[in-house]
């Protein structure tokens, strides 16, 4: 596509544009279409989350914002500038290597000093910026120490660091925590988030975590087979999956055939499994069949026979401490599971192998793109 | 942890100490036979021979004589007894040392890059290529020797190439030169600089390269700050295997030097047949022991600094 961006001199250039880009690995037979025309619009400022399962094509895009491949097609704009054919060391982004990639032969403080060496600045500064970022990641202790004598969760401090120190306008972190105990892995979470606060730079983070995407990002894209299916807030990916992937990858998600009665406008009447229940109909979703997203927190469970509860009979109960899985099977076959809290009082009255009643809140069906 | 000190110890525990202790010394007999009589043995004789005294038409009259080390550096005029420096001894010191180290840079810059070509294949092929390094070894390196002469004499392939393609009208001589020579060394301890430096640079991890791109490294930058660093071991591995078998190269330099590319090992061999001069052949052979030692030294100490830029 060689039409010139909508130019909106009102906000800001994105930070980031990916424009149709598409990448191919090797030729012929063997030939892996890695990144299938994706557009993606990254703001100033951001904290950006690529989410998908391994193979999914964004580890690629990192990499060719980086620089370190170039698009079969397309075209990827920093900041409105088209950058697509720069080699990475004269983009204004850096990175955070997934195995750190620190430079075993030099000292934490040769590890951060170095990008700021190579872009020439003078000495006093290198000196001054480096003492910065080692306060920054509270590294200060361990600045004449070897990279190869400190601790994973230290490692990936100095990588923070020495990504951050040459200011880059965009910050990319590919699965930076994935090597991280979960206990290391919250703490650099908050970490991330309290960094990117601090220094203002727009960070892209690649992930598969569902849940750590969900708890830092700004905004996602969830991605599938070289695809962006969704870009949003982490609320809206939740509760409004566009389709079937997206509500089962970020989740757990019940899933629930339903048919189109009526529509008024927007919104529908359903029969979901015998009940008649009201729900939106996002544009482009049509009847008269459809599947529609149920979340198994979004239920309530009320004794059998209730009027507009969902019928069916309990299989069995897993307790989770703080929450208890109710396992359903409704009466026209469809398994249901319902997430109930556990109160510290209140035992639950029902029985494994009896008839239950399972009750959505209001609006929490969500119809899905095919 | 038992703590055997607190109490005495029983006759069956002192007898699997002491068998033990006797075990070890028998495990280490080999070694030290191979030691005594192949390396020390050796040398203290040598270093006798070269206090004594040369015999009439070889070997050596057992009386304590300076002779052989004052000839290593010294030449006694036979008419007026004046004594001046051995200028042909310095000048084969001098070849000895510049030829190892010719050698060494050659094998270096070629060495290097085949190193980083092989580590940068696909991890399969890698046997293939380092089989293909180490097949001249197969070979005698006397038979090696002569085939390079057999290319480079005046009547040899290279020169009847280009007499028949006319580009020369006379054969060039490359035969019997320093050329020559050191061309032959650099053929002959090539694979010794590569595999130690392929060695190290297969443990390299080339997602630091991608690090250093990241980090506005340019090509050489990487080269010089982040690959050459982190080989160093391998490096310098390469270079003492090379260095120091050059510096007592013989068959080269005897089959590719003529009479007048003499090197070190040419020079101690000539004390010991020809010149039946033992003692001077053993001092000179403990000289060239001095001087690779002195070189080792000071290498190994000169690669461990540490950068100017700590």
């Amino acid at each position: 596509m060689q039409a010139p961006a909508p130019t909106d001199t009102t906000s800001p250039l994105p930070a980031i544009e990916a424009r149709r880009v598409t990448k191919i690995f090797g030729e012929g037979d063997d030939a892996f279409q890695a990144l299938d025309a994706v557009s993606l619009s990254i703001r100033e400022n951001e904290f950006f989350t690529l989410l998908g399962p391994s193979g999914c094509g964004k580890t690629t895009l990192l990499r060719l914002i980086a620089g370190f491949e170039q698009p079969s097609a397309g075209h990827i704009l920093l900041e409105g500038k088209n950058i697509s054919n720069l080699p990475p060391y004269k983009r204004p982004v850096n990175t955070v290597f997934q195995s750190y990639a620190l430079f075993p032969h030099l000292t934490v403080a040769q590890n951060i000093a170095f990008g700021l060496q190579r872009l020439g600045k003078p000495k006093a500064e290198v000196a001054d910026t480096v003492e910065r970022m080692l306060r920054l990641v509270k590294m200060e202790h361990l600045k004449d120490r070897r990279t190869s004598n400190i601790s994973g969760g230290q490692q990936q401090r100095v990588a923070l660091a020495r990504a951050l120190a040459p200011r880059p306008r965009v910050l990319l972190l590919d699965e930076p925590l994935s090597a991280l105990d979960l206990k290391l892995r919250k703490e650099m979470q908050i970490e991330l988030k309290r960094l990117q606060g601090e220094t203002g730079i727009t960070f892209i983070f690649v992930t598969h975590d569902q849940e750590e995407a969900l708890t830092m990002s700004d905004r996602i894209a969830v991605m599938s087979e070289g695809k962006v299916l969704q870009v949003g807030g982490p609320r809206e990916i939740y509760d409004r999956p566009a389709d079937r992937f997206v509500a089962s990858f970020i989740g757990d998600t019940n899933f629930l055939p339903a048919q189109v009665i009526s529509t008024a406008g927007p919104r529908a009447r359903l029969a979901v499994c015998g009940v008649e229940i009201s729900a939106a109909l996002p544009e482009g979703v049509e009847g008269p069949a459809l599947t529609m997203a149920l979340r198994p927190e979004q239920l309530r469970l009320e004794a059998a026979g209730a009027a507009g509860a969902l019928q069916g009979v309990l299989k069995d109960t897993v307790y989770f401490g703080t929450d208890t899985h109710f396992h359903i099977t409704l009466t026209d076959g469809t398994p249901l599971i319902a997430r109930v809290q556990n109160a510290r009082t209140a035992e639950h009255a029902f029985r494994v192998g009896e008839p239950i009643g399972a009750r959505p809140q209001a609006d929490a069906l969500q119809a899905l793109h095919d | 942890m038992a703590r055997p000190s607190l109490r005495t110890r029983s006759p069956e525990e002192q007898a699997a100490r002491s068998a033990r202790i006797r075990a070890s010394w028998l495990l280490s007999t080999p070694a030290l036979i191979l030691l005594t009589f192949a390396a020390f043995g050796p040398l203290l004789i040598v270093l006798a021979y070269s206090f004594v005294a040369p015999g009439e038409y070889s070997g050596v009259v057992w009386e304590l004589s300076g002779q052989g080390w004052f000839e290593v550096l010294f030449t006694r005029d036979i008419f007026d007894d004046t004594v001046s420096l051995a200028q042909a001894h310095l000048s084969i010191f001098w070849r000895s040392a510049s030829l190892s180290l010719l050698t060494t840079l050659i094998t270096l810059i070629f060495g290097f890059p085949t190193a980083y070509f092989i580590a940068t294949r696909p991890e399969r092929q890698r046997p293939l290529w380092l089989f293909l390094i180490t097949i001249p070894f197969w070979t005698n390196l006397l038979i090696r020797t002569f085939a390079i002469m057999e290319v480079i004499r005046n009547e040899g392939i290279v020169n009847t190439v280009l007499l028949n393609l006319g580009i020369i009208d006379q054969p060039l001589q490359m035969l019997y030169t320093y050329g020559s020579v050191l061309l032959g060394m650099a053929y002959v301890y090539l694979p010794l600089m590569v595999l130690p430096i392929y060695a190290s640079m297969e443990r390299f991890d080339f997602r630091l390269v991608e690090a250093g791109y990241d980090l506005y490294a340019s090509r050489l930058d990487i080269l010089r700050l982040i690959v050459l660093p982190i080989v160093k071991p391998g490096i310098v591995a390469g270079s003492i295997l090379v260095f120091v078998p050059s510096l007592g190269a013989y068959v080269t330099p005897r089959v590719l030097g003529g009479g007048n590319n003499m090197m070190l090992g040419n020079l101690i061999e000539l004390q010991f047949g020809q010149g039946r001069n033992w003692p001077l052949g053993a001092a000179l052979s403990i000289t060239l022991l001095i001087i690779v030692a002195c070189a080792l030294v000071f290498y190994v100490r000169a690669a461990n600094r540490e950068d100017p830029h700590g």
